[in-house]
């Protein structure tokens, strides 16, 4: 079945098998390796990606349900990725904050986090922890993530080790 | 991880899924949010030939007013559901519970009909449908028909929806300001499903007129506690223990890796009692 | 926080942001599932659903016939290319080892084990044949419990060996039979540590591909260890070491998961020689969960012997060690890797160690975070405490009794280790002061009194772990086939840039960060000057990888180490340069100048350039600063640390809520501070997973019906607090840096201290003992049977004339509930695993 699908900006149309899952045929299809897969039960989160503004997990999406729609992955967070200036607020703050180590969380982590703020700009600790319940992380438990939540809502972050770089 | 092949349809209305169904007989089944089907096919436990994709069939999405109910239809999202207007003022249990499903994303995804179409009494929404003695509307090739909730839920991942048909629209009734809730849902981890979930939708004016307490998970379909209903009625909050104490009278819960009967009748009454301390005290 | 002027600081010491996360955060990583060759196949495997059976038939023909499938083959197809997947750590002369190929051909032992591989032009054309595949199986009775297993008559998990213990490791020191005679107290104790699954959030993934036409091949897998998958992979498959190359791209965590040499390695390699194409094989999460070790499963039989003052004389621990059906590399070391640990940080008079490798119908078991250690802390922590209750003493005043004092460093163990620096005393009144102890404890006494319905808890664990792995001779010592060296390679480029080529294999740690920060200040050359290359055999020939907490102690000693070599090569031509004695040389922020004559100068920069257009060098001295360092540490570093947990538990229903946790950590000197905090943050969240959320569990066929993340329950950030965590520094005394390990030590110490709590919680209603996790269903099982039991204070406890009560025949006593729960309770697991 021919889709049509808006991702990151760009139209992007192919032929797809109905079973294709959306996180395969992003990955696949469109080239977008930084969507990831971490299970196959939708608990994990690390696929997650926007369709239509709202976080949802793509592995649980088929490709045609995303027919003529907007999808937004990590890789169209930054206006331009080699050049940190221009990340996203979330990008920089997971940078700053060590919210990742082995990194393959933190796409899907991003994205679900994009959207906790969308909805709650000024989110409590609790509102953190319970707006990122889709997103499973092993590395960090997930103190360092809030973290970064909250600087990246502009919050201010109680991180006795984090240093601040002068000049 | 990837489910088997399969054809594809997207309906644009209700009669275009009906007639898919009639076409394609058991090979066929409804997708909504996939939530509940797409995990099943992934894992092959579920070989559908035809997927009927109603999730944009505008007839079945989103929430309206008819008279003293809502009409919710099967295909909106669980974060509509949670989020709309007129669900949270007139029937915000609904949102209350629903804000309870899975995660975020799941709720973008996953829908309201779906949820109770699955016919899984470990989700929490058939609970909610039963306690607000709700009314489904199946559409078949002989045309619409309601369905009680007391009646909608048959066996377990089995409901009163036959294969040629499919779950249009949920007639809830609207709740006045004399109506509390508290839904307590208690699972080992914040995404993971309930072991055991108890609600407590009440309607008081110093003494209780009228209870109904769902549960979930407590038999292959949702319950709602008749006994524990029955003892609160009439009577004030210090009723609730007394009454909580029979939460898990005539239930037949599942034994499993979280909970043995026993455990779940036990956990049953207790949820029942804090949902209704919270529901009546606030 | 503090200001840095970044010019002039040195770099060890400080929160230096990751240069790794500029690809992770944007994407930009190249996990090896996001590989993708010209003409590449997709492997699915065939695998068992049966724990035990015969195989009699394979029969490719269906999957064959499937649109795509351009190869099948069975075990037997593939019997003489894929020898033997081996196990590198025969424990003991005599160890029982099944025949482990890659994929079984006669005899299936576990669910999921291999009996053929299917090859497709897409994963799911793959996937659709793999479901064609007709296996014949003949079933066969399942071992699931390690005790049915070790009793006389016992069913084999192996039809082909005639037991089912694969070994038996003693250590005995001191006197034994003498202390526990004389001992005024003994108690004993069986604790249940149960299986875990590691859950990386990267699934396992490999893709093998002939390289060109040479025959040349590269293997890249998600694998922490690619320095020993190629040796080890030149050895099974006879493909020449040289080559090959093993490549671990961005790996998704591991864990020790990843610290393996796996079947499916070994498959995609020979499979992709017979087709001559590329070949990737990557499971989903289920498969993932059946086919990569699981961690832990160990029953323990311990004996604490004291006086009565509460003075520790003597230890035993009696072990069964669940092998699962294979033994994988080090699959029958990983719990006696906690041999030498039972001990803790306390004084003993005597150690009788014993520890039996069962085989069992599951999958095998191998590292997992800590491997060996948590078990070992598991233990002592738990039964320290239960000392404490036996005595009426306060839990922590009786560590305090018993541990080693900071002036007593460094210290002989009596299991044999000495360890060489420490400072209990520091890190505990630390770890009291932040969590308000007394405080703390008053309002446990409050809540008491009040009988309410939600009691708190407060545990308690003052942990060590060796790490650091490992010094070569005792690696050999104890028949491990490697050694525990370290390599690392300095390289300065002509502009006055540096590579450093290790041959650690970071997966999240943030070793190019931290040894750029290393290199920066042994070289004076910028950190953003520095490249750090790793993971790649071509490009980082040499190593030992990561796992065992050793990266920064071995391989952050060979990159300091090699700096300064470099150093010194460079002095040697700036002295030569300048004209001056090496020794009047100063050498300050990557600048040699003479002493007292500051203008006459050479930088690490001009240096550089010099060597690389030698037209002035010293005579007879090669042209290169590049330097190279391995190192074989002297001994294993044992960082150390008090964690206090405070728990809810609310005693209507069962469930636990960690309400706060503090750590305390010696780690030694620290390189970068948010990393190593990072890493316990890590540690914490996985030891406090299985004491509250995790287990693996198997029911009496040998189904795994923990089988994804619906059932295993991996916490998310809701179920989890926010750790409150500070750090004491002792040094280590072992290597230059004083720097111990640190990766492991969150996940040793919080496992007993939630444990510790959850107990301390419900010890006046008689229990204890919970099993792990402690699910609600756990716990409630605990309060049912101390409520049954009756007595509060049944316990079981050494009479005067030296002779232990009997707890397998004391019922139901509260003592001993955990193998009371597990006589009466959940069919099958002898793990007590309760999801």
């Amino acid at each position: 079945m021919e889709i049509s699908i808006n991702v990151d900006g760009s139209t992007h149309t192919a032929d797809v098998e109905p079973r294709t899952l959306l996180v395969h045929h992003l990955r696949e299809h469109v080239g977008l390796t930084g969507v990831n897969v971490g299970c196959d039960t939708s608990n994990c989160g690390a696929c997650t990606v926007h369709l239509d503004g709202q976080s949802v997990k793509s592995c649980t999406v088929l490709a045609v349900q995303a027919d003529g729609r907007e999808v937004t992955t990590i890789h169209g967070m930054a206006t331009d990725e080699a050049d940190e200036s221009t990340w996203h607020p979330l990008q920089t703050a997971f940078h700053e904050q060590h919210g990742l180590q082995c990194g393959y969380c933190t796409p899907g982590m991003i994205m679900a986090a994009a959207d906790l703020l969308k909805d709650n700009p000024d989110p409590t600790e609790e509102e953190i922890r319970d707006g990122l319940e889709g997103n499973l992380c092993r590395c960090t438990g997930y103190v360092n993530i809030v973290r970064a939540v909250q600087q990246a809502s502009g919050q201010a972050v109680d991180n006795p080790t984090a240093e601040e770089v002068s000049a | 991880m990837i489910p088997a092949e399969f054809d594809y349809f997207r309906a644009d209305s209700v009669d275009a899924a009906v007639a898919a169904l009639a076409e394609h007989g058991d090979d066929a089944k409804i997708l909504a949010g996939g939530h509940s089907l797409l995990p099943m096919m992934r894992l092959r436990l579920a070989y559908p030939e035809v997927l009927v994709d109603v999730g944009r069939v505008e007839e079945m999405t989103g929430v309206r007013e008819d008279g003293d109910h809502l009409v919710i239809g099967a295909a909106t999202t669980h974060h509509e559901v949670v989020t709309n207007q007129l669900v949270r003022a007139h029937c915000g249990v609904l949102s209350h519970v629903t804000e309870t499903v899975g995660d975020p994303q799941v709720r973008h995804r996953g829908t309201f009909g779906g949820g109770l179409a699955h016919g899984d009494s470990a989700g929490d929404l058939p609970a909610a449908v039963l306690a607000l003695d709700a009314t489904m509307v199946i559409a078949g090739s002989s045309g619409r028909r309601d369905v009680a909730a007391a009646d909608f839920f048959v066996d377990y991942l089995e409901t009163a929806v036959a294969d040629d048909e499919v779950l249009v629209e949920v007639r809830v009734p609207k709740l006045d300001d004399s109506w509390s809730w508290n839904y307590q849902k208690f699972n080992r981890v914040a995404q993971a499903w309930a072991i055991v979930g108890a609600l407590a939708l009440v309607k008081s004016n110093g003494s209780i007129s009228d209870a109904r307490v769902g549960l979930t998970h407590m038999g292959v379909v949702p319950l709602r506690a008749s006994a524990t209903e029955a003892a609160l009625q009439g009577n004030g909050a210090d009723a609730i223990a007394d009454a909580a104490a029979s939460a898990g009278d005539d239930t037949s819960p599942p034994s499993d890796l979280n909970a043995d009967a026993d455990f779940r009748r036990h956990l049953a009454t207790v949820l029942t009692r804090r949902a209704l301390d919270a529901a009546v005290n606030g | 926080m503090t200001a840095i002027d970044n010019a002039t600081a040195p770099n060890v010491g400080r929160s230096r942001l990751r240069k790794e996360d500029a690809r992770l955060v944007t994407g930009r990583t190249n996990f090896t599932d996001d590989i993708r060759l010209p003409g590449m196949l997709h492997m699915a495997v065939v695998r068992s659903p049966m724990a035990h059976a015969k195989v009699t038939n394979v029969d490719l023909s269906g999957a064959l016939d499937m649109p795509g499938v351009v190869a099948a083959f069975s075990g037997a197809d593939l019997a003489d290319d894929a020898g033997a997947v081996p196990c590198v750590w025969p424990v003991t002369e005599d160890m029982v080892e099944p025949e482990h190929k890659a994929l079984a051909i006669d005899e299936v032992a576990h669910v999921g084990d291999g009996v053929a591989v299917v090859l497709a032009t897409s994963r799911a054309l793959a996937v659709d044949a793999a479901e064609r595949v007709h296996v014949d199986y003949d079933p066969l009775p399942a071992v699931v419990d390690m005790k049915s297993a070790i009793a006389d008559g016992a069913q084999l998990a192996h039809t082909s060996l005639d037991t089912n213990v694969s070994y038996e490791w003693p250590l005995v020191t001191g006197d034994p039979e003498e202390v526990f005679g004389n001992a005024d107290i003994v108690i004993e104790r069986e604790f249940i540590n149960q299986r875990l699954v590691p859950s990386a959030m990267e699934p396992r993934s490999v893709v093998a591909s002939p390289m060109g036409v040479s025959d040349e091949f590269t293997l890249w897998s998600s694998t922490q260890i690619p320095h020993i998958v190629r040796v080890l992979m030149a050895m099974t498959v006879g493909i020449s070491e040289a080559k090959l190359r093993v490549i671990a791209p961005d790996v998704g965590g591991g864990f020790g998961s990843k610290l393996q040499f796996y079947s499916e390695e070994v498959l995609a390699v020979v499979v992709a020689q017979r087709l001559g194409r590329p070949v990737k094989w990557t499971p989903g999460r289920s498969e993932d969960i059946q086919s990569t070790h699981h961690g832990r499963d160990q029953v323990q039989r311990i004996s604490l012997a004291m006086d009565a003052d509460g003075r520790f004389r003597g230890l035993k621990v009696d072990l069964l060690a669940d092998m699962g059906a294979y033994l994988q590399i080090i699959t029958p070391g990983t719990p006696l890797l906690g041999a030498f640990m039972y001990s803790g940080i306390y004084k003993l008079d005597c150690y009788d160690f014993r520890c039996r490798g069962v085989f069992t119908n599951k999958t095998p078991t191998d590292a997992y975070r800590g491997a060996g250690r948590p078990e070992a802390t598991y233990a002592i922590e738990r039964i320290v405490d239960e000392a404490a209750h036996e005595l009426g003493m306060d839990p922590m005043e009786l560590r305090q009794r018993n541990w080693i004092r900071h002036d007593e460093f460094p210290y002989d163990m009596i299991a044999g280790l000495t360890y060489d620096s420490g400072n209990y005393e520091a890190a505990t009144a630390r770890a009291m002061e932040l969590f308000d102890y007394e405080g703390r404890r008053a309002e446990q006494r409050e809540r008491r009194d009040g009988d309410d319905a939600k009691q708190l808890g407060i545990g308690i664990s003052t942990f060590t772990e060796m790490c650091g792995l490992a010094p070569s001779r005792v690696l050999g010592s104890l028949r491990y086939a490697a050694g525990g060296w370290e390599h690392a390679q300095i390289r300065i480029l002509p502009t006055g840039k540096a590579e450093v080529i290790t041959g650690t294999s970071p997966h999240g740690q943030g070793h190019v960060t931290a040894w750029s920060q290393i290199a920066s200040d042994a070289l004076g050359i910028p950190f953003e000057d520095i490249e750090v290359r790793h993971g790649d055999t071509s490009v980082a020939p040499r190593g030992l990888d990561t796992y065992g907490s050793r990266s920064l102690v071995v391989g952050g000693y060979a990159v300091h180490e090699a700096s300064l070599k470099v150093v010194e090569k460079a002095r040697r031509i700036a002295a030569h340069l300048l004209e001056a004695d090496e020794n009047d040389l100063e050498f300050t922020g990557g600048v040699f100048h003479v002493a007292g004559a500051p203008e006459q100068s050479k930088s690490m920069q001009e240096i550089a350039w010099a060597t690389f257009s030698p037209h002035d060098a010293p005579d007879g001295m090669e042209p290169s600063l590049d330097s190279d360092a391995a190192i074989d540490p002297e001994n294993f570093s044992y960082p150390h640390g008090t964690h206090l947990a405070l728990v809810e538990v609310d005693t209507e229903t069962g469930r636990v809520e960690l309400l706060d946790y503090v750590s305390v950590d010696d780690v030694g000197k620290v390189v970068n501070p948010q990393i190593v905090e990072g890493q316990v943050h890590g540690g914490l969240a996985q030891g406090i997973a299985q004491a509250l959320y995790e287990g693996a569990v198997y029911d009496d066929a040998g189904n795994l019906n923990t089988g994804s993340f619906v059932d295993y329950y991996v916490p998310g950030a809701p179920d989890l607090p926010t750790f409150r965590t500070d750090r004491t520094e002792t040094p280590a005394t072992t290597n230059p840096m004083g720097v111990k390990g640190v990766g492991e030590a969150g996940a040793i110490a919080s496992t007993p201290a939630i444990m510790n709590a959850v107990i301390d919680a419900l010890r006046p209603m008689g229990v204890n003992e919970v099993l792990m996790p402690a699910s609600p269903r756990n716990v409630w099982t605990a309060m049912q049977q101390a409520r049954q039991a009756g007595s509060a204070d049944d316990h079981d406890v050494q009479e005067a004339d030296g002779r232990a009560a009997d707890a397998a025949d004391d019922g139901g006593g509260a003592a001993n509930a955990g193998e009371a729960q597990h006589a009466g309770g959940h069919a099958g697991s002898t793990e007590g695993g309760d999801a």
